[in-house]
Formats: C-alpha cells, structure tokens, sequence
C-alpha cells in the first residue's frame, strides 16, 4: 500500500482555521516506522478525536504535537508540526513553555502525592504564573471549577488528592492540565480506567472545556469518540487513513478500511 | 481486512440478517395482498377479500417485531455507519410496508361492497393500474434484497407512471357520475380503491428512496422535486 498522501487521503485534512498542523509527518522508533506521512490539522476549541486499532499510531501522533517523543531513545521525526503556524521541533522552541501551552491528561490519573490543592498549583507555582498567595488561590478555585470538581472537594482541598476517587482523580488531573492556562489539551484515553459515570462526567467537562481549549482525544471506545468530538481521524497501521466531521465518519465513512473499523468489520 | 466483510461478532451479522428477512417476508405479504385484493375485485371474489382483510394483522404482527428487533439492536450493538443505517431504513420500510398492507386491506373492504352492486365498466382499468403497482414493489424489494441503488432509482423514476394511470381514471369515473348517477356509488369505491393504489405507489417510492440513502448514505438524486399530481385539480385549477 502507497503511503497515503494528502491528495489519496479520503475527505478533507484540513481545516479553515487550525490551531495546530502536522504536514507529512514520518516517525520512527530506531528502525521501526510507526507513522507515515501523516497529514492533519486540529482545529482551534472543537474537539478531535484520534480513533484506530491498538499500534495504529494514534498516541504517538498525539505524543508528537507537544514534543513527549524528545524523552525517548531511537525516536526520530521527519515533517513538520505547528502550533500558530510556528514549527514546534524548531530549535529555538522551549519545550517547557510549549509544554504549558499544550497540556496533557493521560490514561491513568496520575495525581501527585500531595494535597488537592498543591496538585492544582504545582504548574503555576513552577511555570511562576503567580505574584501571591491569593493570585494561586483564584486560579487552583477556578481550575477546579472548570474541571467540575470544585463542589466535591471545596471542603479538603488539603487532604492528598490520592483518597479521591478514580474519577474524582481524574477530573483533578484535568484541574492541573487547565491551571496553568494550556491553549491545546492532550488527552490519551482519559476514561479508560474509569466506570461509566466517570466517564460520563467527564465527558461532558470535555464539552465544557472545548469553548476555551482545543482538545485532541485519543480514545478506543467508538461511541466516546462520536459521543465527545467534532472531527474524527482514524488511523490504521502508521498511516492518517480518514478524517473528516465526526457525524459523517460514524454514520457514512468513505474508506472502506474506517468502515470495517467502525462496523467491527475488521479481521 | 476490509474485504472480508463479516462482523468479528458473528451473532449481530445473524441478527441483521434476521432483520432483513423479516423486512423480505413483509414485502412479499404485502405484494401478494395487493394482489389478491385486486383479484377479489376482477372474480368478485368477497370470500378472498375476506382472507385479505384478516391477513393483514400478519403484517401488523412483522412490523412490531421489526420495532422491538431493532430496538434491541441499537441498544445492545450501538451498530456503526452502514449497520446503523441498515438498521434505521429496516424501522422505516417496514412502516411503509405496513400501511401498503393496510391500503390493500381497505381495497379488499371496498370489493366486498362492490360485489354486492352491479360492475360498471371503468373496473376494467383497475387492474391494469394495480398491476404495474405490483410490479414496482417486486423491483423495489428485489433492489432491497440486492442492495442495487440503481434499481431503487429506476423504480423510484416509475411512480410516475402509476399518478398518470390514477389521473385519467379518475377522470372518466367523474365523467361515468355525470353521466348517470346511479353509477356513483360503484365509481366512488373504485375512485377509493384507485387512490389507495397511487398511495401504495408513494410508499413504494418512500422505498425506493429509503434503500438509496441505506447503500449511498445521501438522498437519492432529485429527491425534492415536485410530483405531478393532476387529479387534485381536474375540476378546479389551483389559484396562482
């Protein structure tokens, strides 16, 4: 199979107003390719989801638009990814304030062994967004807030964020992504290690969130991806195989291989 | 990969293909009760209209299960792309299907009363229109049966001539009232029993489209233009 270009790719890669873009990105891991020619853009506060079959390169794509390949061994990347137009492999690029700008919420919450409210305001404190006490106080209320957890835990923001519950720690992983006023938000299956109601919670903040941030979502369940994202990208084995409005993906996708996957039609 | 086109979960592949049987079986009632609806007319058969009408709680009874079927299936294999719109099209054909059934039961309901009155000439016409009706649902669930989009066009194309049969009958059943009063009782039940037919006709047609959008996944071409209907204004010309 040809690499998929951008011109054999099904629907439309681009985007009227992209807050980020990858063009004919390769990547690989020594002498392994995990990703070909990958061509997308993320269009600024909708939601896009990255849906594909285990090792089809969709975290690795998603890893690549804040630079957390760099920490790998034997990782090299040809291509191009911008954020505002602005190469972000350029040399001149300070991957911690790239970092600040594009946050990431993993599979598993992953809360510091600290309070509530220190986990919040770690990212300020560090990244020196703050003058004063109350200055960090507004901003770990008001993270909180947005991550819809801020009535549960109002009352023991000092009690370590490690008794709160799998979602609730979740939810508190997305507090500190949004503390130190991200642009873009990374998510890499924030629900997979959650139960239903969780899930639906969160699900619903990432509705929320997408008025002020752009949100990239990789994600395996099928129904999440159409339930949570405005465009969707199926990748399948390296390659960006069809993107496209998530409604049309889900209910008339054009390559035969996104049906199959989609359907569950896929041997 | 995508070549072999079974599900990895081979029990919901069975239960579509349940779907579209019972989909086929209620096509297939629905066709043969227009038929014998028509032919308890044409023998003035009242016995067979009588089997017609009682029948037509079988169709009733398929379309009920097509609703719990399909229920199901959305909320227990949340189907994707074309499953889901295989799916969605079998909640609105049997829909169709079933007032088809229903139509032909009212057709059967109007021989009774004709097989008691004397037969009035324009009868003759009515078999011929039932006829090509007939034929447009055959092709339109053979389309179904073959997932051929273009066969579902070129039916969808012939509902025309079906309005253009129901046109000219319908003016000469006015020109037998006019003529002799007598005959308006027999020529009203016939006017029915041919709008009835022209009605079977449009859901045909809502068929025919309906199977497009399931292999296509977008509305059947020219599906907004207007149809001729001349009958709704044989008597009095529409104001501009």
């Amino acid at each position: 199979m040809a690499a998929v270009s951008q011109s054999a790719m099904t629907a439309e890669p681009s985007v009227e107003k992209p807050k980020m873009t990858a063009r004919n990105l390769d990547l690989f891991y020594s002498d392994n390719q995990a990703l070909y020619e990958v061509n997308l853009d993320i269009a600024e506060q909708q939601v896009t989801a990255l849906i594909g079959p285990s090792g089809c390169g969709k975290s690795t794509f998603l890893r690549c638009l804040n630079r957390m390949n760099d920490t790998i061994d034997g990782v090299t990347l040809k291509g191009e990814v911008t954020l505002d137009g602005r190469d972000i492999y350029d040399k001149r690029i300070d991957v911690v304030q790239l970092r600040a700008r594009i946050g990431m919420v993993f599979q598993k919450p992953n809360p510091f062994p600290k309070t509530i409210y220190d986990n919040v305001a770690y990212g300020p404190r560090i990244h020196g967004l703050v003058n004063s006490r109350d200055e960090l106080d507004e901003i770990v209320m008001t993270s909180l807030e947005r991550a819809g957890l801020l009535k549960e835990v109002k009352d023991r923001l000092q009690s370590p964020a490690t008794g709160l519950s799998g979602g609730q720690q979740q939810r508190l992983c997305i507090a500190r992504a949004v503390a130190v006023s991200p642009e873009v938000i990374l998510m890499d299956e924030p629900c997979s290690a959650l139960d239903p109601i969780a899930t639906a919670k969160v699900e619903e903040l990432i509705d929320e969130l997408r008025s002020n941030y752009t949100i990239v979502i990789v994600t395996h369940s099928m129904q999440q991806a159409a339930r949570v994202s405005q465009r969707t990208a199926f990748f399948h084995l390296g390659k960006l195989v069809e993107v496209g409005e998530t409604d049309q993906i889900f209910t008339n996708p054009k390559d035969e291989r996104t049906k199959g996957y989609i359907t569950g039609r896929f041997g | 990969m995508a070549e072999d086109h079974t599900h990895i979960v081979s029990s919901f592949d069975e239960e579509l293909t349940r779907l579209n049987n019972i989909i086929s079986q209620m096509g297939g009632l629905a066709e043969s009760q227009l038929i014998s609806s028509i032919r308890s007319i044409v023998k003035r058969d009242s016995e067979l209209a009588e089997k017609v009408i009682l029948s037509d709680q079988r169709i009733d009874v398929l379309e009920q299960e097509v609703q719990d079927f399909a229920v199901r299936l959305l909320a227990l294999r949340q189907p994707m792309a074309d499953d889901l719109r295989q799916v969605v099209t079998a909640l609105k054909l049997s829909n169709d299907l079933e007032r088809i059934g229903d139509l032909a039961k009212n057709i059967a309901k109007r021989a009774q009363v004709l097989n008691q009155i004397p037969p009035i000439r324009p009868v003759q016409a009515i078999p011929n229109m039932a006829k090509l009706a007939q034929e447009i649902i055959k092709d339109v669930l053979d389309a179904y049966i073959e997932s051929d989009a273009e066969k579902a066009h070129r039916v969808w194309e012939r509902d025309q001539e079906v309005d253009d049969m129901y046109n000219s009958l319908f003016r000469e059943l006015l020109t037998y009232m006019m003529e002799d009063p007598r005959n308006i009782t027999a020529s009203t039940h016939l006017l029915f029993i041919a709008k009835n037919i022209e009605r079977i006709g449009d859901h045909a047609t809502n068929i025919a489209e309906t199977i497009y959008y399931r292999i296509k996944g977008e509305d059947l071409p020219g599906i907004d233009r207007p149809k001729n209907d001349a009958a709704n204004f044989a008597v009095v010309e529409p104001n501009e």
